[in-house]
């Protein structure tokens, strides 16, 4: 639902649907909401089974990537004699998204149940939830649910009473964006700094404390509880444009709009209804100008593009942007493009890892210019250097926190060059607005 | 000739870490036998099929006893789960939420992140350093209560302005709120 509001008639509440509730965050209430049956069926079946039930519903990861669910947890070898390891990302870190935070704050239960499904779908027996440090309120509604869970008996040594274990640990993060990169994740999770792994080798051969382990998202795994209610069938249908994007979505919606806050919808869903109907369009007085539709890494959309999108993993490409994480943020015209994309690159200046040279220098390079031309001191120049030196920043690191920097600079100046170049003459971006209007 | 490159400083963060804490007093352990703290490390322990695992939860428990994590708290951990001082110190710089320097009684973190900086977060940022009479960012205020800091994407973004206050996490902050926030700290 699209709380803190009432949910819109037009949204498909499934994983939102109690957001809100207070009963549902405790063991009672989510039993009451007809929580943990999807485990308990779950652990009658064989584990291959519910990976191809995930497979046939057609999930795809809601972190960012959206790689096939069930195709993910079937690159996990069951019989290698190696322990293995789920991990749940909830770093949630990405500028713009906050989604995680109201599942785990709203319906701590329906994680653990997600990551007991998954643990067991991929012949693990330990899951961690690896929560930033930041989340103080999720992470006590997480603690808590994990410790009912565990007095229930239904994960543990002998979850639900059928033999097999299960255990689900909460990990807290300390600070660092990067860790929501799944091998930094894994790095940080086992007591080191947070820099990602070179891949190969891939989590699923060498992943956790070295084991094979497979790294979900907190909605893909809570995603995982009504496929497995309602049969793979019902979830491939919930798709309106792309049979390629099945299932509903989780939208955190913030920035300059009337009713920021987190929305679930089909796939498919007109991004122009979504922002003016369901959402409630601009502030009054003002129009939208520019939208970053998946968090602050993906490029950003002029409102021609926005407005003809079907939201879904192609869709959102077709119009020159990614689904990403579903963090869409909203930029009015009182907004300066300049201003708001120095910040984003200081932003990822601030959080590179310095691993990489091309990151360590370029995100700190491009803020420096960013904001000499957002203050009025931009030459000629800076445009083709700031070009030059996020062409330099993609593709060539071990993560793409370089890349992520780099996307919004190049979109921004291909999208809303108008607005650079009237700071660098001297001008402000209003009087360009103006010159246009 | 053209003009010589750019050079590669990088934005800085504010240094919360300037002034002189020399003065603090002299450090008692954390993990004492018998200890609450201790069960709750061994507990956290077997978690992990490696001990070194258990590194970010007993920092975590080191900050919450003392306030801040010192170089002896450091060493403390290191000794427990068989790591250098060295290595520890190298992971404790890597995060940004361990504090390596005592900070007011109330630590006080605004996001000015894009989506909360197009919505009004730097008069929010404005208002916390004026009301707590800290005058700058990262500075302790003279009677010791308060430390307020800029913070990176707090995750919140629907609720902007978020603000965090030691552990409590306030949404929807506005710079009319803040006095109101502040004057309810005891």
């Amino acid at each position: 639902m699209g709380y803190p509001h009432q949910p819109h008639q037009r949204e498909t509440t499934v994983l939102s649907r109690y957001f809100g509730d207070a009963e549902a965050r405790t063991l009672a209430g989510w039993k009451n909401r007809g929580g943990y049956q999807a485990l308990e069926k779950a652990l009658a079946m064989a584990p291959a089974d519910i990976v191809n039930v995930v497979k046939e519903s057609g999930l795809r990861g809601r972190g960012g990537a959206g790689f096939p669910t069930g195709m993910k947890w079937s690159f996990m070898k069951p019989g290698d004699g190696k322990p293995h390891y789920l991990c749940c990302n909830a770093d949630e870190s990405e500028p713009g998204t906050f989604k995680d935070r109201e599942l785990m704050r709203w319906t701590p239960h329906a994680l653990v149940e997600g990551c007991a499904i998954g643990a067991y779908a991929i012949g693990a027996e330990t899951a961690y939830i690896y929560i930033r440090g930041e989340f103080t309120e999720p992470l006590h509604w997480m603690n808590e649910a994990v410790k009912e869970a565990y007095a229930a008996g239904i994960i543990g040594r002998n979850a639900m009473g059928t033999g097999k274990r299960i255990d689900v640990h909460v990990h807290k993060g300390a600070g660092a964006y990067i860790c929501g990169e799944e091998t930094a994740l894994m790095n940080s999770l086992e007591g080191r700094r947070g820099n990602p792994r070179i891949k190969p080798p891939f989590p699923a051969v060498s992943g956790v404390f070295g084991m094979p382990t497979t790294i979900n998202n907190v909605e893909t795994l809570i995603a995982a509880i009504p496929i497995l209610m309602n049969g793979a069938d019902w979830y491939r249908k919930m798709s309106l444009s792309n049979p390629k994007s099945t299932g509903t979505k989780l939208y955190s919606v913030c920035g300059n709009i009337e009713r920021p806050g987190t929305y679930e919808v089909v796939m498919g869903f007109p991004f122009r209804d979504f922002l003016y109907d369901v959402c409630g369009g601009p502030l009054p007085g003002r129009k939208f100008k520019a939208v970053i539709p998946g968090g602050v890494s993906v490029p950003i959309q002029s409102m021609e593009e926005a407005e003809a999108t079907l939201m879904d993993y192609e869709g959102f490409v077709a119009q020159g942007s990614m689904l990403g994480s579903g963090g869409v943020i909203l930029i009015d015209d009182a907004q300066s493009m300049v201003a708001v994309i120095a910040r984003i690159a200081r932003f990822f200046a601030h959080e590179s890892c310095a691993q990489c040279t091309q990151c360590r220098e370029g995100t700190a390079w491009t803020t420096k210019i960013l904001e000499r031309i957002r203050d009025g001191q931009g030459t000629t120049e800076d445009l083709d250097t700031l070009l030059d030196i996020a062409e330099q920043m993609t593709g060539k690191t071990i993560c793409v926190l370089s890349d992520s920097c780099a996307t919004p600079v190049v979109s921004g100046i291909k999208k809303f060059g108008r607005e650079f170049e009237a700071l660098i003459q001297g001008r402000t971006y209003v009087s360009v607005m103006e010159a246009v209007a | 000739m053209p003009p010589a490159p750019e050079t590669m400083g990088g934005p800085e963060s504010p240094d919360y870490a300037s002034h002189d804490h020399a003065a603090h007093a002299p450090y008692e352990p954390v993990f004492v036998a018998g200890s609450a703290s201790r069960r709750e490390l061994d507990e956290l322990i077997p978690r992990y099929p490696q001990k070194m695992a258990a590194l970010l939860p007993a920092l975590w428990i080191v900050q919450r006893e003392r306030g801040w994590v010192s170089n002896e708290g450091m060493a403390e951990v290191a000794a427990l789960l068989e790591l250098t001082p060295a290595y520890v110190k190298g992971v404790v710089t890597f995060y940004t939420m361990y504090h390596q320097h005592p900070v007011g009684k109330y630590f006080i973190q605004v996001c000015t992140t894009s989506p909360c900086g197009i919505c009004g977060a730097e008069d929010v940022v404005k208002a916390f350093v004026r009301h707590t009479n800290t005058g700058e960012l990262g500075v302790t205020s003279a009677d010791g209560r308060f430390t307020v800091i800029e913070v990176e994407c707090l995750g919140a973004c629907g609720f902007a302005t978020p603000v965090m206050i030691n552990e409590e996490f306030i949404e929807s902050v506005t710079p009319a709120k803040v006095p109101n926030i502040l004057a309810a700290l005891k």
